[in-house]
């Protein structure tokens, strides 16, 4: 029975990472609020909804099952773009302004709902998982990984793995972090601070785009899904430090095994409120998270 | 800093003045036509209604946005739908109807605020609307103090009588006693309940633990998770654990989703272990996948195939209306059934004075495409069949069994000995 | 002309007939709006006493709290509570009777009596606040952390409230309320007599954060809103000053809660939620951070938006809120007041211009995220 429990909590932590990765660069880097976070997933969940459709109506049988792939790449595709337009029209007037950023993109989120609405229907819509992806990996008598869960934590290492090369051993990666560390001098510099912000922010939506295509696996696709995940996205990344990608690794991985743990112990909503207790008291401990940013300003 | 002090009084006083000129501007723009027409005002009750010249206004309350669109649109849609049958045929009373929509917007003091709106502003001759059971609850002390008329779509916990409320879903001795009855029949009495965390699920489970306790079945566990809950796989492995016959599932919205997709991919299939949703109509089933819900067992009072002729037509105009690939489900037809039957009251009654409609539509019957429906006197409930039904891989759900004839509603199930002392002194 | 209209004595004088007048329009109002429309206004004075105290401590002291909806959703329940025991005239109220409660839980029992309602819907979130504040401030929690504490603190109380059905109604919360005072709680007079004792305590609320912001306690808020390390080298305590701001405030929010029960008749989790949390948020921002006039005018301006968009777009009305955001972000960063600021230089001559009195406002209540 442990070895499932690990297995879940192994497994709420990638959806938990997966759904915070974007946020981490938005909010972690760019110092953005972003409240529409949870829409860009929703954007990747239909961009999934779409390619099935595609699919489904275009190309023979036997094709259907190659467009979970496909959809991956669509989804952070338009989320990408999305962020981009995102940043060009609106975001690039809030840089240095944080909570102005909370409005403006809470405001966004909203529209984004209604665009959902409006274009979807209100109801949920349904996506059909490719048939590699059924079943599960019998490890013993009752203990079953589901492919999918399996999938997931793959799909993020991968990110994981891409962000991190790019971040940290990329030219553009550097140049993102000259920026976000002190954008006057990077200008200087020479660095085009309006290309790297629009590219930082479109990076951070599309990684959001697939977080959304990889739960339509598991979850509803609605147009409110996001206001599931927003909340979690921001405790995870919070609680790992704002600004280092190591950090939100270690929050997603506390949250979810605590999550998991409590929920088996006692009740889903007991469970939940112990983790949200826990942080509480954890931030009392360390004030700026697991993993804070070193620096010897005092403001 | 000079003259700030100037600009910002003046500014306060603009715009003190102008929100206030608004509402009042507003008040007056919507009261004059009805209170320029109003024939027969009657003089028995405070809401006259609303009739001006040859159309009435009729409320349309739904969340149209947040979390409980997903299902409240498709009621609101099927309402509409009757309200132009009914127009085709020459409306009611010889006048149109005309339906003024709100958005509930999935909060509950905003119920209550629209509620009192359409009565007091708009002076709808009647609403329908709601949902959950908490925008129920928060809209009825409004309909009872403004004595105004809510027709409800949705099947729901009971315990409840309201008379300003009629009540055209199921309550729960036409859905989860029967179906209940049904399971132990079929020999499962291990029942595992799972909902969620709100009123209704915490209600229905505490009506079955009592009917299991007292026909020999048992409730092994029972679990609530917070509503938009997405992760079940602890819950499926406390159901592994727990080895029920049943789930008793009254999840509610988006949670349905995760659950299934998870239940399925952890390889618990229909066959392994037989689940019965309240929740999930044909609506939920095309949001979630046929394919994965293909087996799993529902109770209702009305499929999209139950075979009625009321029903054939019903379904064939809403395809025209709403596209070839919309469905139809039990709180649609509900909700189009209430229209009808507000109707047939008004005709009846001769006049759209609540407090006639009420007494008018005692007794009412109409064929609705769930098939024949009479409003209870007393309790201002339904008579509706009873139906069990298993989801089918094309989406559609086929009707396993049903109870023959129309059940009595019973919110306060007053009639069955071993729910004595559950509603307690009322 | 217009220079001796702003002579500094006039200005003065403008300034308390603003005032004067707008208070003047608010008592007035029973005469010329009907009563749902008076309703409504109630409700928005009463969110507009929770402005205040946002703007306190967001536009003031600069810390930026997204868990007010609890302060709120904690005074409203302890008013629902007394109009709930009132309403079931010494039986159990009928939620719990359900729930197979026998016997009023010993928490309710106080709540009996109007005066203790209302006092304990002011400290149980001033005690709420002052307990969180004790250890975050202490230990500087800043910025977004504290942000992102007030809302585990929100979820950790709705999920509470909805958990404990039998002792809280759940998710329906609590409603079907019927009389105060042993007086019913709809007739005509009752609804008049509440909404000018909204009015009376939303001017008091008013007074009240003025006084303080103009006071050496409100030079220190927004010291520490400027620079707290100074303020700390100084010899203050920011510690004490944010605790108190944030009790204050957190009492400002429980009694708008008790208002906004007697006016809209429910309170349920949903309103503690983090959406309503936000939403309060909004209404200071949009009104004008750093100034209590915006505040009030953001509460009712908002909402008055929110309710007549959806009144006359119920399908489509959230693209026009939410586009309203995007506008008054980008093209209103101080807010409405703000816009009376940048509208004022346009009518005086150019020395006055350079008014750089809002713009320490906006950056420091930005930077402290």
């Amino acid at each position: 029975m442990w070895l499932t429990q690990l297995f879940n909590g192994l497994s709420v932590s990638s959806i938990l990472l997966l759904i915070a990765l974007g946020l981490s660069i938005t909010f972690g880097l760019m110092k953005i609020i972003n409240m529409a976070h949870g829409e860009f997933i929703m954007i990747g969940s239909y961009a999934a909804y779409v390619t099935q459709n595609v699919f489904k109506s275009a190309l023979p049988k036997s094709a259907f099952d190659a467009y979970f792939p496909v959809a991956i790449v669509v989804s952070f595709a338009v989320a990408f773009a999305i962020g981009y337009l995102l940043e060009a029209t609106l975001i690039r007037f809030l840089y240095g302004r944080p909570l102005d950023s909370l409005l403006a993109t809470w405001g966004v989120g909203l529209v984004l709902q209604q665009v959902a609405r409006s274009i979807f229907g209100a109801p949920n819509v349904a996506v059909t998982s490719p048939s590699w992806l059924d079943g599960g990996m019998r490890i013993m008598d009752g203990v079953v990984f589901p492919y999918k869960r399996l999938f997931i934590i793959g799909l993020v290492l991968v990110c994981l793995l891409a962000m991190y090369l790019y971040i940290y051993r990329s030219g553009p990666g550097r140049r993102m972090r000259a920026v976000m560390q002190n954008r006057e001098m990077a200008a200087c510099l020479g660095i085009s601070t309006r290309r790297v912000d629009g590219m930082t922010f479109a990076i951070g939506s599309g990684i959001a785009g697939i977080a959304g295509c990889a739960l339509s696996l598991i979850g509803a696709i609605g147009p409110t899904i996001g206001t599931n995940y927003i909340v979690d996205a921001f405790m995870v990344v919070v609680l790992g430090g704002v600004g280092k990608l190591v950090g939100t690794v270690a929050g997603a991985l506390g949250i979810g095994m605590f999550n998991t743990l409590f929920e088996w112990w006692s009740t889903a909503s007991l469970g939940k409120v112990f983790v949200f207790v826990l942080i509480v008291a954890f931030l009392q401990w360390r004030t700026m998270g697991l993993f804070a940013v070193k620096t010897r300003s005092l403001d | 800093m000079r003259k700030v002090h100037l600009f910002k009084s003046l500014g306060l006083v603009l715009t003190a003045s102008m929100a206030l000129a608004a509402c009042g501007g507003n008040e007056k723009g919507n009261a004059s036509p009805s209170a320029s027409a109003s024939p027969s005002a009657s003089a028995s009750s405070g809401a006259s209604a609303g009739e001006g010249g040859d159309t009435v206004k009729v409320g349309i309350l739904h969340s149209l946005s947040g979390t409980m669109a997903i299902s409240e649109v498709t009621v609101k849609n099927s309402e509409l739908m009757a309200i132009d049958e009914i127009n085709a045929k020459g409306g009611v009373l010889g006048k149109k109807i005309e339906p003024v929509i709100e958005d509930g917007a999935s909060d509950w003091p905003t119920f209550a605020e629209k509620a009192r709106k359409l009565l007091s502003e708009d002076k709808v001759a009647t609403v329908f609307g709601g949902w959950t059971s908490a925008s129920r609850k928060a809209m009825l002390p409004v309909f009872e103090e403004l004595k105004g008329l809510l027709w409800y779509p949705v099947q729901y916990e009971g315990l409840e009588s309201s008379p300003y409320i009629f009540y055209a879903g199921a309550t729960t001795n036409q859905q989860i006693v029967p179906s209940i009855d049904y399971l132990l029949e079929q020999g499962k009495k291990k029942m595992f309940l799972l909902g969620s965390d709100y009123v209704f699920p915490r209600t229905a489970n505490k009506i079955i633990k009592a009917q299991l306790a007292a026909k020999g079945g048992e409730a092994v566990a029972e679990e609530y998770t917070p509503l938009g809950y997405t992760d079940y796989s602890t819950i499926i492995a406390k159901i592994k654990s727990a080895k029920p016959d049943v789930v008793y599932n009254t999840l509610n919205g988006d949670s349905n989703v995760a659950f299934f997709k998870q239940l399925k991919d952890a390889g618990i299939a229909a066959k392994d272990l037989t689940t019965v949703s309240v929740s999930i109509a044909e609506e939920e089933v095309k949001g979630i996948g046929a394919d994965i819900l293909a087996g799993h067992l529902v109770a209702w009072n009305y499929y999209q195939t139950t075979d009625t002729p009321e029903n054939k037509t019903f379904v064939e105009n809403f395809k025209k209306k709403y596209g070839a690939d919309s469905v139809t489900s039990d709180p649609m037809e509900a909700g189009y059934t209430a229209v009808h039957l507000w109707a047939a009251a008004v005709e009846k009654a001769g006049s759209f004075d609540v407090e006639k409609v009420k007494e008018a539509a005692k007794g009412i019957e109409w064929n609705a495409p769930e098939g024949k429906v009479t409003i209870d006197g007393d309790n201002q409930h339904i008579y509706k069949t009873v139906r069990i039904g298993e989801i089918q891989s094309d989406g559609m759900i086929k009707e396993l069994w049903n109870s023959g004839s129309p059940v009595k509603p019973d919110p306060y199930l007053k009639t069955y000995d071993w729910a004595k002392g559950l509603s307690g002194g009322s | 002309m217009l220079q001796a209209l702003t002579a500094p004595r006039t200005r003065k004088l403008w300034l308390l007939l603003g005032y004067a007048a707008a208070a003047a329009a608010l008592f007035s109002a029973p005469l010329y709006l009907s009563d749902f429309r008076l309703n409504l206004l109630a409700k928005f004075l009463a969110f507009a006493i929770v402005a205040l105290g946002l703007d306190l401590i967001w536009g003031y002291t600069g810390i930026l709290s997204l868990g007010h909806g609890v302060f709120f959703g904690l005074g409203a329940y302890a008013m629902g509570m007394h109009l709930k025991l009132a309403a079931a005239g010494g039986r159990l109220p009928d939620f719990m009777d359900w729930s197979g409660v026998t016997k009023l839980p010993w928490f309710w029992a106080p709540f009996e009596s109007f005066g203790v309602a209302v006092l304990l819907g002011i400290l149980i979130p001033a005690a709420l606040a002052l307990f969180l504040g004790f250890f975050t401030f202490r230990n500087r929690i800043r910025g977004v952390y504290f942000t992102i504490l007030t809302q585990a603190l929100v979820i950790i109380t709705v999920t509470l409230f909805i958990g404990q059905q039998a002792y809280t109604g759940g998710t329906n919360g609590l409603t079907g309320f019927t009389k105060l005072f042993g007086q019913g709680l709809k007739t005509d007079g009752m609804k008049t007599g509440l909404y000018l004792a909204t009015v009376i305590v939303l001017i008091g609320a008013f007074v009240l954060c003025r006084y303080l912001v103009k006071s050496r306690f409100g030079k220190v808020l927004r010291a520490i809103r400027d620079g707290e390390n100074r303020v700390r080298f100084l010899g203050f305590d920011p510690a004490m000053y944010q605790m108190a701001a944030f009790a204050i405030s957190a009492a400002l929010a429980g009694i708008a809660g008790m208002l906004f029960v007697l006016h809209v008749g429910i309170i349920s989790p949903s309103m503690m939620a983090i959406v309503p949390s936000i939403e309060m948020i909004l209404w200071v921002a949009i009104g004008g951070r750093g100034a209590l006039v915006g505040a009030v005018i953001g509460a009712v301006a908002l909402n008055y938006a929110k309710s007549s968009l959806s009144e006359s777009y119920p399908e489509i009305w959230t693209f026009f809120l939410g586009g309203l955001f995007i506008v008054a972000t980008v093209f209103l960063p101080g807010g409405i007041v703000g816009l009376a600021k940048q509208i004022g230089p346009l009518f005086r001559r150019k020395e006055a211009v350079h008014d750089q009195a809002l713009n320490p406002v906006l950056r420091e209540s930005n930077r402290s995220v």
